[in-house]
């Protein structure tokens, strides 16, 4: 099916419809219940889970495959973004243009970047693309401040010229981003007794490009082309000496990669029309290889898992704070309540990166191959013939079960 | 004319004077020794061979052409397969998809963006491969981890990599190197047989005296960066410079 053989087939038909009922799978608790502050069914996150999901898996083409470990990748999601910004500045508020444009010139920096950094391999090859990403960051910062708003960001404006659409709405506002007029922020709801679900235009647009992405993802891994990218990782020596040239395969991994990187950045500016340097710092390149390796280096769910297990906890536990903690430990008596919220504290609210920290140690040390090792554990535990991994995407999802 | 010419070729290394005046010439289809004691320059002269080092001085002809500047892939496409003293696989893939790389080399050449077709889809490379494991008796092991097997099987499907590029030059640095004796035996055995199916020339560096007189049909005495003499297995036996070399007597 698709070309694909029936394994991935049918991966690729659990994650399709993952992403498609997303807005029910997480929004399982009722909106006026104590625990409906873990559903991540609302739109801003189920457009951050799609497209740092595209992400990470452009970079565990380049990672997983080859085993170059680029420390520089928010550079090419900081191109896409001032890409499609300036489209959107320039031309119209159509996605369309944007998004290509955001990758053919992501894709055209990663081979200059990857041109200059792949003469190096191992760290030295890691260093180089850090260098490279922060100074994009810094140039975009201060230097390139006519191009890419500086310290602001590059906003959208009244005067800008948008010579096929409208320079400003009938009301006089600055036009949203959408696709042939439907726009990106308009968005359904659906409330089915106390639950309230929420089908919004941006998230799904974003989600059939993941889901294109994933599919060519899949293709390349299972191609020619994907073979002789892990023989690259394997042994580079037996690959020159059987008259292959691993240079160019290395640099078409890290162009593919980048402009998948491009592709999420592009869509983060049509969701949200303003692009700012801090997208290129290089937490943000860190973030990508963290989803990676925790969701499962050189599988092919495992990105799209560790994209969403970290956004996840960044956008949820991020928002518990201590009056909640409160109101859970309220049964204890006082002393014992105010001990355990102190002991619960630093892992909450803005600690979350300490919690995040202590399940990536976790996942490194016992599950090298990330959550789809655990998934294929668990499926052996429970005696299962096949280990599912899409299984694991429900429960990356929503771990607050 | 032979298949390979190698004319006074010197390497220096700072002060060592690694190999000086090399003269070596292999015929088309025959099996050449190259013995010498440690330090002779014999893995110099091979990496010399193959693009790995480039000679300071002297001509290095494959077939009339020079492989000298030339990359290691480019001088493998040419024709020139190498086979290393440890074995060198793709120890992440499968036995079948290493035996598919080395075909997918052949037919597509040194860089294919071939990104978009699933690789069993590629029956006639997969049908090669499949055969040439066959021929290397190694079909049950076609999905075997590679770098799982022992040190034999490692070679042997090194080889085998070799051969399904259909090289007509084989270079063999040391194939027995490290090997318990009946995996020498197995590979004396298996490089007999590809000698007498195969239009292939063999170049060999061997330290294990058996393997090289069960194979060779000449054989260079490298001492000191220096050929010491060339000639047939049964004259190299009993001569005298030759066991000066190896084993230190002043003749």
């Amino acid at each position: 099916m698709f070309g694909l053989e029936k394994k991935d087939a049918k991966l690729l038909l659990i994650v399709a419809a993952l992403v498609f009922f997303a807005p029910f799978l997480l929004n399982p608790f009722p909106s006026d219940s104590g625990m409906a502050q873990f559903n991540a069914g609302y739109p801003d996150l189920m457009q951050r889970f799609v497209i740092f999901g595209i992400f990470a898996i452009g970079f565990n083409i380049l990672f997983g495959l080859t085993g170059y470990l680029s420390f520089g990748h928010a550079a090419f999601l900081g191109v896409g973004s001032y890409s499609a910004v300036w489209m959107f500045k320039l031309l119209s508020m159509n996605v369309v243009p944007a998004i290509i444009l955001a990758v053919i010139v992501s894709g055209l920096f990663a081979i200059v970047i990857g041109y200059v950094s792949l003469r190096r391999s191992g760290i030295y090859f890691s260093i180089l693309t850090l260098a490279f990403a922060q100074m994009s960051f810094a140039l975009a910062y201060s230097v390139l401040t006519p191009i890419t708003g500086g310290e602001t960001g590059l906003q959208l404006a009244l005067n800008d010229p948008r010579i096929l659409g409208a320079a400003q709405t009938a009301d006089g506002n600055i036009p949203v981003p959408g696709i042939f007029g439907l726009e990106m922020r308009s968005t359904a709801e659906l409330a089915v007794g106390p639950w309230e679900f929420v089908f919004n235009v941006g998230y799904y647009f974003s989600g059939i490009l993941m889901l294109a992405s994933f599919y060519l993802a899949i293709r390349i891994f299972r191609s020619p082309f994907g073979m002789m990218l892990r023989a690259v990782k394997s042994n580079q020596q037996r690959m020159s000496y059987t008259g292959l040239n691993p240079k160019p395969y290395t640099l078409a991994a890290f162009v593919i990669s980048g402009m998948y990187a491009g592709l999420a950045g592009g869509l983060m500016a049509a969701m949200d029309p303003l692009a700012g340097a801090e997208r290129m710092f290089w937490t943000a390149s860190g973030e990508v290889v963290l989803m990676t390796i925790l969701g499962g280096v050189g599988t092919l769910i495992g990105p799209v898992l560790g994209a969403g297990a970290i956004k996840y906890m960044e956008n949820i536990i991020s928002k518990i704070n201590s009056d909640i903690l409160h109101g859970w430990f309220a049964f204890l008596p006082d002393g014992l309540e105010d001990f355990v919220v102190a002991i619960i504290y630093p892992f909450i609210g803005k600690g979350w990166h300490l919690t995040l920290g202590i399940i990536f140690m976790l996942v490194v040390i016992f599950l090298p191959g990330g959550l789809v090792e655990g998934g294929q554990r668990i499926a052996k535990l429970f005696g299962k013939k096949k280990t599912n991994d899409a299984k694991d995407g429900a429960e990356a999802k929503t771990p607050a079960e | 004319m032979g298949i390979l010419e190698v004319k006074d070729v010197g390497k220096r290394f700072g002060g060592l004077q690694a190999l000086s005046d090399v003269q070596l010439n292999v015929a088309e289809n025959t099996c050449h020794a190259i013995i010498g004691p440690n330090g002779a320059g014999k893995s110099t002269l091979l990496n010399c061979l193959i693009g790995k080092l480039i000679p300071d001085s002297g001509s290095v002809m494959f077939d009339g052409q020079s492989v000298l500047g030339r990359t290691p892939f480019e001088i493998c496409q040419m024709g020139i397969s190498r086979v290393f003293q440890t074995p060198e696989i793709f120890g992440d893939l499968t036995v079948l998809e290493n035996m598919m790389i080395p075909i997918f080399a052949k037919r597509d050449g040194s860089f294919e963006m071939n990104g978009i077709s699933s690789v069993f889809s590629q029956k006639d490379v997969l049908e090669d491969a499949e055969k040439m494991l066959e021929d290397m008796n190694m079909a049950d092991k076609r999905h075997m981890h590679a770098a799982s097997m022992s040190r034999g099987d490692k070679r042997r499907l090194e080889i085998g990599m070799c051969l399904s590029q259909n090289p007509r030059l084989l270079l063999l640095d040391e194939p027995t190197a490290g090997m318990a004796r009946a995996d020498t035996n197995n590979t004396i055995d298996l490089l007999k047989e590809i000698k007498a199916e195969r239009d292939i020339t063999i170049a060999i560096i061997e330290h294990d005296m058996h393997v090289v007189f069960s194979l060779a049909d000449r054989i260079t005495v490298l001492a000191q960066g220096t050929p010491l003499v060339e000639d047939s297995p049964e004259n190299i036996k009993g001569h005298p410079k030759v066991r000066e070399a190896y084993l230190g007597e002043s003749a």
